[in-house]
């Protein structure tokens, strides 16, 4: 049975979000629907994109393709298994399909279409998969903790992070220039808009360092960079100055960059992810660093190797160590 | 049939015979195979390839083909056979069907073999991408058609019920399935690992249109395919071909049934002469 933490005096109960709920922070600035516009305006000049889905169309932003293109939207049924075959096909024959379904549901139900009839054949599939990492408070069924270990374990598959609105809508045509399947993880509904401050460019296959620091590194991806990014500014306050590398695309991993920014001595390197603690961007990172000789103190920020609990995501956040106010007290932690 | 055939063409009992010479000759190189269904399913690949559907051997991705999709990989080595006979794969080949570097893994990938569409074996795939392509061709408005052949067992898989569902609900004429019903899975008789009778009136209530038939009596299978094709109405269509595993070799028939069956070294020699002498009779 799981342990039922009682809500803090004073606070406000929260309730669990409900399945078109955003990860957004009350206030923040947001974007509606990035990937689904962003999805319309690749479509016009690309007759080739179609759109599929396996009865989650609504809750993964592709209604609004399916509105602008009704005749490229293909509704797939809640066949997971059928939607990433049938993405195959669609593919064989010329077409580059947007299949999207749930991150949970791509990675453990339909893992071995994906990679036979798709990753093996090298086809020109993109996966975009909403509920990534733990960004639902309906238990495991719906929380996505080991899908990028599952996608990176997969030949042929680029696998991407992305933290927020404007990353996404740069994500779209990037992934479509890319000859070969993708699996991004989505960001759907009232999505959080943070990089547009930081004048930042999306490029596949390469880490960007979002903001510089002398004592620690965090190297991070999708709405960890977001977390690490308003961390440093709260350790800002108490004289900790803290450097951002930001790794959307998880594979293949800019060595080049990581490797450059780990040298550099004198730092605490922490890698943060939105992912379980195995088989992620901190496994991945830390092998890189022990191949090239490169030993920095190294933790990680990630999600435990245990089911998680239900319940309302800032709570689970808290809980589980990735909300801002946890990143930043683990890494003075660290630092003592 | 290819479009570049001649007038005096081999029959397709002659095909059907070349398709069965050309799988036991890749059984001998290996010393193994999975020949016993190799040698059911001739009969049917014979009236796909020479008889149904439209391909050009020197152009094996030639845009307005006939797509075959083998679900079943373990199959291959009967579908290499009939891309030989099919002028698709060189007959030369053959000598190196399963040996490393070879274009002919025992197991069927597309990424490997000229004419092979799919990367089959893990069972279940092959009706899904066919989905796929059927409403792909739709959207291009392409009269090719999509074929794909499983076996029985892959019934048992759950995928392979979406995808009949999916098929009739997005009604694809294009798309026509063949099933080998051949009754013999891994671990035995497929009807007592899960049993799938009725069949007919399975398909049928998912809104396929059925022909069910003795997948080893050529003029039979001609007739299938021929009502297959020509159905007007617009939904999925899909043959039910009852096989004989071994059919061609007398003493392969009567071997006792296993998914993989033993042939002795010497005994690839005895089974092509078999051939040859049943084909004279």
């Amino acid at each position: 049975m799981k342990s039922v933490t009682s809500a803090t005096p004073g606070k406000p109960r929260l309730t669990t979000s409900a399945m078109i709920a955003s990860i957004a922070a009350e206030g923040q600035k947001t974007k509606p629907a990035p990937f689904g516009h962003a999805l319309v305006e690749l479509a016009r000049s690309r007759p080739e994109v179609v759109g599929l889905t396996a009865d989650l169309g609504k809750y993964t932003d592709l209604h609004i393709f399916a509105k602008e293109f009704p005749d490229r939207y293909y509704q797939m049924g809640m066949a997971e298994q059928l939607l990433y075959g049938a993405a195959s096909g669609m593919a064989g024959e010329g077409f580059m399909p947007f299949a999207t379904t749930y991150a949970v549901f791509a990675s453990r139900r339909a893992y071995d279409f994906i990679h036979q009839t798709i990753a093996e054949e090298d086809r020109n599939v993109k996966i975009v998969c909403a509920l990534p990492g733990l960004t639902s408070g309906y238990g495991p069924s719906h929380q996505a903790a080991e899908d990028l270990a599952l996608f990176r374990a997969m030949p042929n598959m680029t696998v991407i992070d992305p933290c927020d609105a404007h990353e996404i809508e740069q994500i779209v045509p990037a992934i479509a220039a890319h000859h070969g399947p993708v699996y991004m993880r989505l960001l759907r509904g009232q999505v959080p808009l943070v990089l547009d401050e930081y004048n930042y460019q999306f490029r596949l296959g390469k880490a960007s360092l979002i903001r510089n620091g002398r004592d620690v590194l965090i190297i991070s991806s999708g709405i960890m960079t977001m977390r690490a990014l308003e961390a440093a500014k709260e350790l800002a306050g108490d004289s900790v100055d803290v450097a951002v590398l930001h790794v959307p695309t998880i594979k293949p991993l800019d060595h080049e960059a990581i490797l450059r920014e780990a040298r550099k001595p004198g730092r605490l390197v922490v890698v943060a992810e939105n992912h379980t603690i195995i088989g992620g961007l901190g496994e991945a990172v830390a092998a890189l660093l022990m191949r090239s000789d490169v030993h920095p103190v190294f933790r990680q920020i990630a999600l435990p190797d245990e089911f998680l609990a239900a319940g309302a995501l800032p709570t689970l956040h808290d809980r589980y160590g990735i909300s801002t106010a946890e990143v930043a007290r683990q890494i003075k932690g660290w630092l003592r | 049939m290819s479009t570049s055939s001649l007038v005096n063409a081999p029959s397709l009992s002659q095909r059907a015979r070349n398709i069965r010479r050309n799988a036991l000759r890749m059984g001998e190189v290996q010393g193994q195979g999975y020949i016993a269904q190799a040698l059911d399913i001739s009969d049917v690949l014979a009236v796909a390839y020479f008889h149904a559907m439209r391909y050009r051997p020197e152009e094996p991705t030639w845009e307005d083909r006939d797509r075959f999709l083998l679900s079943n990989g373990h199959y291959a080595i009967a579908l290499y056979a009939a891309l030989i006979e099919a002028g698709i794969i060189p007959e030369v080949e053959l000598e190196t069907y399963g040996f490393d570097e070879s274009r002919l893994p025992m197991s069927g990938m597309a990424s490997y073999t000229p004419g092979m569409e799919m990367s089959g074996g893990s069972l279940g795939l092959g009706l899904s991408i066919a989905v796929g392509m059927g409403l792909g061709l739709k959207r291009k408005g392409s009269k090719s058609r999509v074929f794909t052949l499983f076996s029985d067992g892959e019934l048992d898989e759950g995928s392979k019920w979406e995808a009949m569902m999916s098929a009739a609900h997005h009604k694809l004429d294009n798309l026509i399935a063949i099933i080998d019903v051949n009754n013999q899975q891994a671990d035995g008789p497929s009807k007592q690992m899960m049993g799938f009778e009725p069949l007919v009136d399975k398909l049928e209530a998912f809104g396929w249109f059925v022909r069910r038939v003795d997948g080893n009596d050529l003029d039979a299978v001609v007739v299938a395919f021929d009502a297959t094709i020509s159905h007007p109405e617009p939904q999925p269509r899909i043959i039910v071909a009852d096989t004989v595993m071994g059919k061609g070799v007398p003493f392969l028939e009567h071997r006792e049934k296993n998914h993989f069956i033993r042939v002795e070294a010497h005994e690839w020699k005895l089974a092509l002469a078999e051939l040859d002498a049943g084909d004279r009779s």
